[in-house]
């Protein structure tokens, strides 16, 4: 039996485990590459257990569906890529304000617009935390091995039950296609959270009550009969003009993340204790970091490696600590400067930032990671 | 027979409610209603057939009739 | 003599109607305006809801944006207002997954058929099991009176103050393109025919779409010269509607250009839950 759990997957493939894995029973989507097998897999697996999937007639529809699939108390997910991710936007947000927990994976090919759909990028950086328009809070989560894909697939349906928040999987096509060999955890080897539900009798039940940082939500059909709208609304749901109550419903679903963002980061560190030069990069660009650091240090150079697997909200108390002791941090990525502004916004000239930066398709590769490296060394 | 045939109908009007639309005043086949500043009011309960045209088109849930 | 007749009718009418059996406390008055034809759809609504006896708690109301959207803040089930145009979709997510749940749809002309046409279209042809009522008012009342996707041409809107020159569309006739296996018309003054039509809409298993004709006093019928909301609701929906029942009696020139009233299309399609079904027993088989 043992050896059976282990198998060679494409991250997507990890992808329909890990939200599987998370009890994931609800899908919506529409194909778009490079995200599409997350689709083919789950129309097969959801039927199998009960579940329910659709392919919807866009990414708008997809969205709306899988929040609609999650009120009813079904852990429900959509995954896309970048125009796709662009077209969720308005979904996402009133995910957001209405505070209904989902899953979006948005696998990462080059942009804007159609750009190269078959290739690599990692330029949806800023539009998991800035495309959907107003102020709303976001977490994203950024694994870099196909194993890590199925278990932040798992983190990410965590923190989206525990926090009532949509969470977005982001990582980049040669992720998304790459084949690895990867263990499925047992049951109960990952947590796997459930959302509160309320246990109050229904007359007294607040679907936003203010006296819990993140208030259960009962799923329709429950006999709590409740109110759901984008407009921001007061405990009960209901719309309100009232400016403290507007202030309250904006800062509330902002602070439910803000004060937890201790238990929503997370990061590897390779090396950093005596680290001179740091890189803080993300996906499948850390794994070219991840060996340069290697060759840096097999070469005498006090290299160190930061790895945010939460890159929203920003780790910007690990990167402004590291930017006080490091003469340099480096942040590659695939886009033409993303992250590099966060980094720089933490490090706030304390250290060298420098980005390296690369939009043609191919991923950045070690040896271009290690000359700049040199460059500080 | 003729003192339960003679009993008028209970016209109730929910003030509050009523936006003066006047839809329930036109509808009306016996001209029981009439608009009274912001609101309906009753001019003429005995020409009442309680055909409930009022409240059927009554959009503001302001007026019901009751035996 | 004829007073046993008159009570035998009047033990037929729905009304007096205890609206606030379904109505959420202290919601009312409404936000639309004097003579909107919302709340007189709304109310036929309640009372086909009453005479399906399907329990509150097994109703979802799903809307999108728009005056009409507005109607399930003020019912009480379970109900969510979404985003214009994707009511359809939400909807789809709830059904399929509850699919025990009678799921109603409440969509204006403009949140249907321009913004959610698509997911209109591909709603009606999933043959779900949802039940959805537009409101059609040629207009975009809650932004303030641009012209829709059923104004008339030749109308006045905000945008097209040169007259429209857009045809309108029929909702009915895109509902019956598209799949839906139950569609039907009607409007806010034919209110009890609304009532029965929006009952059996209830009552189908699978799409079923009521287009429901109603005014908009405030926007649309001010720039387009109506005296009042009765002027409008004579004028559109008493004299430019018959029902479907009707139109072999009637003379072409009394049915020329009118919209049709009624049960429009009623056929039995696979529903698309109970195909879902299926595929769960096949797939769990299969294994």
């Amino acid at each position: 039996m043992a050896e059976k759990r282990k198998k060679l997957l494409q991250g997507n493939e990890a992808c329909v485990e890990g939200a599987l894995y998370a009890g994931c029973m609800f899908y919506a989507g529409y194909p778009i590459t490079p995200s599409t097998e997350i689709a083919e897999g789950l129309s097969v697996r959801l039927p199998q257990r009960g579940g329910k999937f659709i392919q919807m007639e866009d990414e708008i529809a997809s969205i709306a569906a899988a929040i609609g699939g999650s009120m009813t108390g079904l852990k429900s997910l959509t995954a896309t890529s970048g125009p796709g991710f662009s077209l969720k936007q308005e979904g996402l947000g009133y995910a957001c304000i209405a505070e209904i927990p989902l899953v979006i994976v948005n696998v990462m090919r080059g942009g804007p617009s159609t750009g190269y759909p078959t290739g690599p990028s990692q330029s949806d950086i800023m539009q998991a935390k800035w495309g959907t328009h107003g102020d709303h809070p976001a977490i994203a989560v950024t694994p870099a091995y196909v194993q890590e894909i199925l278990s932040e697939t798992v983190r990410a349906f965590n923190l989206s039950e525990k926090y009532r928040t949509p969470v977005i999987v982001l990582y980049d096509e040669i992720l998304g296609h790459m084949r690895e060999p990867i263990t499925i955890p047992d049951a109960g080897e990952l947590p796997v959270v459930d959302r509160a539900k309320p246990t109050c009798p229904p007359e007294e039940y607040f679907p936003y009550d203010e006296k819990y940082e993140v208030p259960p939500l009962a799923p329709f059909g429950t006999g709590y009969r409740y109110h759901v709208t984008g407009l921001n609304h007061k405990k009960d749901g209901f719309p309100t003009n009232d400016s403290k109550q507007i202030r309250e419903n904006n800062m509330r679903i902002m602070n439910k993340i803000e004060n937890h963002k201790d238990e929503i980061w997370k990061n590897e560190e390779k090396f950093l204790d005596d680290a001179k030069i740091a890189v803080v990069t993300i996906g499948s660009t850390a794994r070219s970091a991840n060996f340069a650091v290697r060759v840096a240090r097999e070469q005498g150079i006090k290299a160190g490696l930061l790895r945010p697997l939460t890159v929203w909200p920003f780790p910007d108390k690990a990167v402004k600590e590291l930017s006080k002791r490091v003469r340099a941090i480096i942040v590659p990525e695939l886009n033409l400067g993303q992250m590099v502004l966060e980094v720089e916004r933490c490090a706030g000239g304390a250290c060298a930032v420098e980005g390296i930066h690369r939009v043609d398709g191919e991923p950045i590769n070690p040896a271009q990671i290690l000359e700049v490296i040199k460059k500080y060394a | 027979m003729g003192e339960a045939a003679a009993k008028l109908p209970n016209i109730v009007i929910h003030e509050k409610l009523c936006k003066a639309c006047s839809i329930c005043v036109d509808f009306c086949p016996t001209n029981v209603l009439e608009i009274k500043g912001s609101c309906v009011a009753v001019k003429n309960l005995a020409a009442c057939t309680r055909c409930q045209l009022c409240d059927l088109r009554c959009p503001d849930f302001a007026i019901q009739i009751f035996d | 003599m004829s007073e046993p007749a008159v009570k035998e009718k009047k033990q037929k009418l729905s009304v007096p109607f205890n609206y606030d059996k379904y109505m959420r406390p202290h919601k009312l008055p409404h936000i639309w305006c004097p003579g909107c034809g919302h709340g007189i759809v709304l109310k036929s609504l309640l009372r086909a809801v009453e005479a399906t006896g399907i329990d509150k708690d097994n109703i979802c109301m799903v809307s999108g944006i728009g005056c009409s959207s507005r109607t399930p803040g003020y019912v009480d089930f379970n109900t969510m207002h979404t985003l214009h145009g994707r009511a359809f979709s939400f909807a789809t997510g709830i059904k399929l997954a509850k699919p025990e749940m009678k799921v109603i749809v409440i969509s204006g002309d403009g949140d249907a058929l321009a913004i959610g046409g698509n997911h209109f279209i591909h709603t009606c042809r999933r043959n779900i099991d949802l039940t959805a009522i537009v409101y059609t008012n040629s207009t975009y009342g809650m932004t303030g009176g641009q012209y829709s996707p059923t104004t008339p041409i030749g109308d006045i809107a905000t945008t097209s103050r040169y007259g429209n020159i857009e045809p309108p569309f029929d909702a009915c006739e895109m509902a019956k393109a598209a799949g839906a296996t139950f569609v039907a018309r009607g409007t806010a003054y034919h209110t009890l025919e609304l009532e029965k039509t929006i009952l059996a809409a209830l009552q189908h298993k699978g799409m079923s779409v009521v287009d429901v004709i109603d005014a908009c006093p405030t926007y649309y019928g001010r720039m387009n010269k109506f005296k009042s909301a009765t002027h409008m609701m004579e004028v559109i929906e008493k004299d430019g509607t018959v029902n479907v029942k009707q139109v072999d009696k009637l003379p072409p020139e009394k049915v020329q250009g009118k919209l049709l009233r009624g049960i429009l299309h009623n056929v039995e399609r696979p529903e698309y839950c109970q195909q879902y079904a299926n595929i769960i027993e096949k797939a769990k088989g299969g294994k």
